[in-house]
């Protein structure tokens, strides 16, 4: 018994609960008519959706700006390459690194100036980040109405400038990473093998920035500001680098984000984006000023394991939608949680 | 020590006001654009302090206490907006409805004051952003009792508040009942420009009461913990009793204040009207010019004014002048959420810059 309970506060109370609502999820989900299969696939491809998005609050949170809530920011970015490469009507992986590769300038500069913003505001982070974010997002609705697209996919029919609200990548570069040696078993399962292979190409990529010299005085500079400075590291400049990085993984995983699900969503799509991604890397252990890789991937998973299956268990239990409020309540719940518990740093 | 605070600089004014004098500057430029009468903006001005002023009043007691700006109020607001749906679906009307849904509101903002003071006791220095976060989820628990409870577990006799499936009540609700009230009241018309005197006089008490309550001892234990929470704990105040209680206050302020609110509208959007309350009255606030740690009554209905003059004249605008209201749209939500930006960072860098300053005197180098 006492190690069931060491177990727990290990892991903590919330993420026990909700790993325990997920697993009953999947056990009850057969006898309600729900296909397993085709639930853990839909899990699977939301997975690797999500992945990216999730990764980009790791730099930020490792050198100790908090929770990135700027992160519609870097979808910005991804916005602009990903509206650009359809411009340009380039198709397939081609399309797809072109986005990237435009969306990579807007992404640093926008993340330079955020780094330098965020440098000045120390403490207040989060609250100025969501700001931050939610501004660029409105200024960003004027510019989707004023520059000057061209492509008739694009903008809107009877006016002929401003680009619609949803915009279809399905021709372009739709699914291109989804599609990439995925493996289809049956008419219900498949996986997205591309897509999980990028975002493990991408986590590998953090994983070894952080065990250069730069990626450790980052996490040093998080991890103890005063500490960092008598090494005689940079602190700003660390902080700027992480940020801007944040914001480049940002308009990655936007990117992914849109090949998997097959549409651009611009204006006010990208209001509430950075929310989900925050819960998912809390509930996976990560807490306002430590997160690794795992945390990541058990979040991201728990989180979107949690998205799919409670419409579909939940409403052919109880033939009501709730899973909208059920998704509000725990994943504001888990920031809430992660908010209260206080950067104490556990003795081990 | 020199004196530095004291010096008064243009560089310095522009700094503290920079929030203010670009709302001017802008409004300056957007008025005469738009086009409207001037008679027409003072009737919108007139009806949008009366509508918004009280909500923006719920924010001035926890800033006195140290606790920044109170995302939690649209807790308040839901309170509020509970107490709305029942006396409608009663059929209760006029003052005595609003009275009625004032008191079901205020039990339920003490309880939701209480868990968020409780809450932001544990979360120090980070009040806003989880007063904020708290904000969602306590959204999606209203969501829960009002999709899901209401005319389920909670009866609701009214049909036509009740969405088709039987229980949940509908998107917007009509308050034809108690619409526009208390603001007229007592009907006062100058130069065909009603004034809803009413809400005035209602407003008018509360600020006295707010600045009444700051010369009380409460208010004074409050300003303490406001300045420094160490310091009034060894002074032998009880730091979290006198956070929690200015959080349950401005809950319940903010309560009031949405029933004001809507009475002045007329329909509750069930599912938004609260969002957007919590946003525009901070915005609002912090037009004024008051900052996280510093609001005065003067922030407030400044505030509201130049706020709101922006608000109704920049879609218009925007039509004259690039041809799409659209835009003008958009550019209002921008400024809206610029502007707590803005004005978030501008507190923040200065704080940080005394804090350097602060180190410098201490090392002796200034």
């Amino acid at each position: 018994m006492d190690r069931i309970k060491k177990f727990i506060i290990d892991i903590g109370w919330p993420r026990a609960i909700i790993a325990l609502f997920l697993l009953a999820l999947f056990v009850i989900a057969p006898f309600v008519n729900v296909r397993l299969d085709s639930s853990i696939s839909d899990t699977l491809v939301r997975f690797g959706m999500n992945g990216v998005l999730v990764l980009a609050m790791v730099p930020m949170i490792q050198s100790g700006c908090g929770l990135n809530f700027g992160l519609p920011l870097g979808i910005i970015a991804g916005l602009l390459g990903a509206t650009m490469s359809l411009e340009f009507n380039a198709v397939g992986f081609l399309g797809f690194f072109m986005a990237i590769a435009l969306a990579t300038p807007f992404a640093l500069i926008f993340g330079w100036g955020y780094g330098q913003l965020l440098n000045r505001v120390k403490g207040g982070e989060m609250m100025i980040a969501t700001y931050v974010g939610f501004s660029s997002v409105a200024f960003m609705c004027i510019m989707w109405l004023l520059l000057p697209y061209n492509n008739p996919t694009m903008v809107w029919g009877y006016a002929g400038k401003g680009l619609r609200t949803t915009i279809s990548v399905q021709e372009y570069w739709g699914g291109v990473l989804n599609n990439f040696l995925s493996i289809r078993i049956g008419e219900f399962f498949y996986i997205p093998t591309g897509t999980i292979l990028f975002f493990a190409l991408m986590s590998l990529l953090i994983w070894m920035f952080f065990r250069t010299k730069m990626g450790t005085a980052i996490s040093a500079v998080g991890a103890n500001p005063d500490f960092a400075r008598a090494a005689g590291i940079n602190i700003d400049r660390m902080r700027t680098i992480s940020v801007m990085l944040s914001t480049l993984l940002g308009a990655i995983g936007i990117i992914v984000y849109e090949q998997s699900f097959g549409f651009i969503q611009l204006y006010m799509g990208p209001f509430f984006m950075a929310f989900p991604s925050v819960a998912a890397i809390l509930l996976g252990g990560a807490s306002i000023n430590r997160a690794t890789l795992t945390h990541v991937v058990i979040g991201t998973f728990l989180f979107q394991g949690i998205l799919t299956m409670t419409p579909s268990v939940i409403n052919s239990m109880l033939q009501t939608d709730m899973s909208e409020v059920i998704r509000i309540i725990a994943s504001n719940g888990m920031i809430l949680y992660a908010l209260t518990r206080g950067v104490r740093v556990k003795s081990r | 020590m020199k004196k530095r605070e004291a010096k008064f600089t243009i560089k310095r004014f522009l700094m503290t006001n920079i929030v203010p004098i670009l709302f001017i500057l802008l409004s300056a430029f957007a008025i005469p654009i738009s086009q409207f009468s001037a008679n027409y903006l003072i009737q919108e001005m007139l009806i949008r302090l009366a509508r918004n002023s009280f909500l923006v009043l719920s924010l001035l007691i926890p800033i006195i206490a140290g606790m920044g700006l109170n995302f939690g109020m649209v807790l308040g607001a839901m309170a509020g907006q509970i107490g709305l749906i029942l006396i409608t679906d009663w059929k209760i009307l006029g003052i005595p409805g609003m009275a009625l849904a004032a008191i079901i509101a205020t039990p339920l903002a003490i309880a939701l004051g209480w868990m968020c003071g409780t809450i932001l006791n544990r979360a120090k220095g980070r009040e806003m952003v989880t007063s904020y976060i708290l904000g969602f989820f306590v959204n999606g628990l209203y969501q829960l009792v009002v999709l899901y409870f209401f005319g389920y577990l909670i009866p609701i006799r009214s049909p036509e508040l009740v969405l088709s499936r039987g229980y949940g009540i509908r998107n917007a609700v009509n308050l034809l009942g108690i619409r526009n009230c208390l603001d007229y009241f007592i009907p006062v018309t100058i130069h065909g420009v009603k004034v809803p005197l009413g809400t005035f006089i209602v407003i008018a008490i509360f600020s006295a009461f707010i600045v009444w309550f700051r010369r009380t001892k409460l208010g004074q234990d409050m300003r303490a913990v406001g300045q420094d929470m160490e310091v009034a704990r060894s002074a032998g105040i009880a730091v979290e009793r006198t956070r929690l209680i200015s959080i349950v206050i401005s809950t319940v302020l903010a309560a009031y204040g949405q029933i004001i609110f809507l009475q002045n509208i007329g329909t509750l959007n069930t599912y938004n009207s609260h969002e957007q309350a919590g946003m525009f009255a901070i915005a609002a606030l912090l037009v004024g010019g008051a900052s996280v740690a510093k609001a005065t009554l003067p922030n407030v209905f400044v505030g509201v004014v130049l706020f709101h003059l922006m608000f109704v004249v920049s879609p218009m605008a925007g039509k004259y002048l690039i041809g799409q209201a659209q835009l003008g749209e958009y550019f209002r939500v921008f400024v809206s959420y610029g502007v707590v930006a803005l004005a978030l960072a501008i507190y923040e860098w200065r704080r940080a810059q005394e804090r350097a300053y602060a180190r410098r005197m201490f090392r002796g180098e200034a």
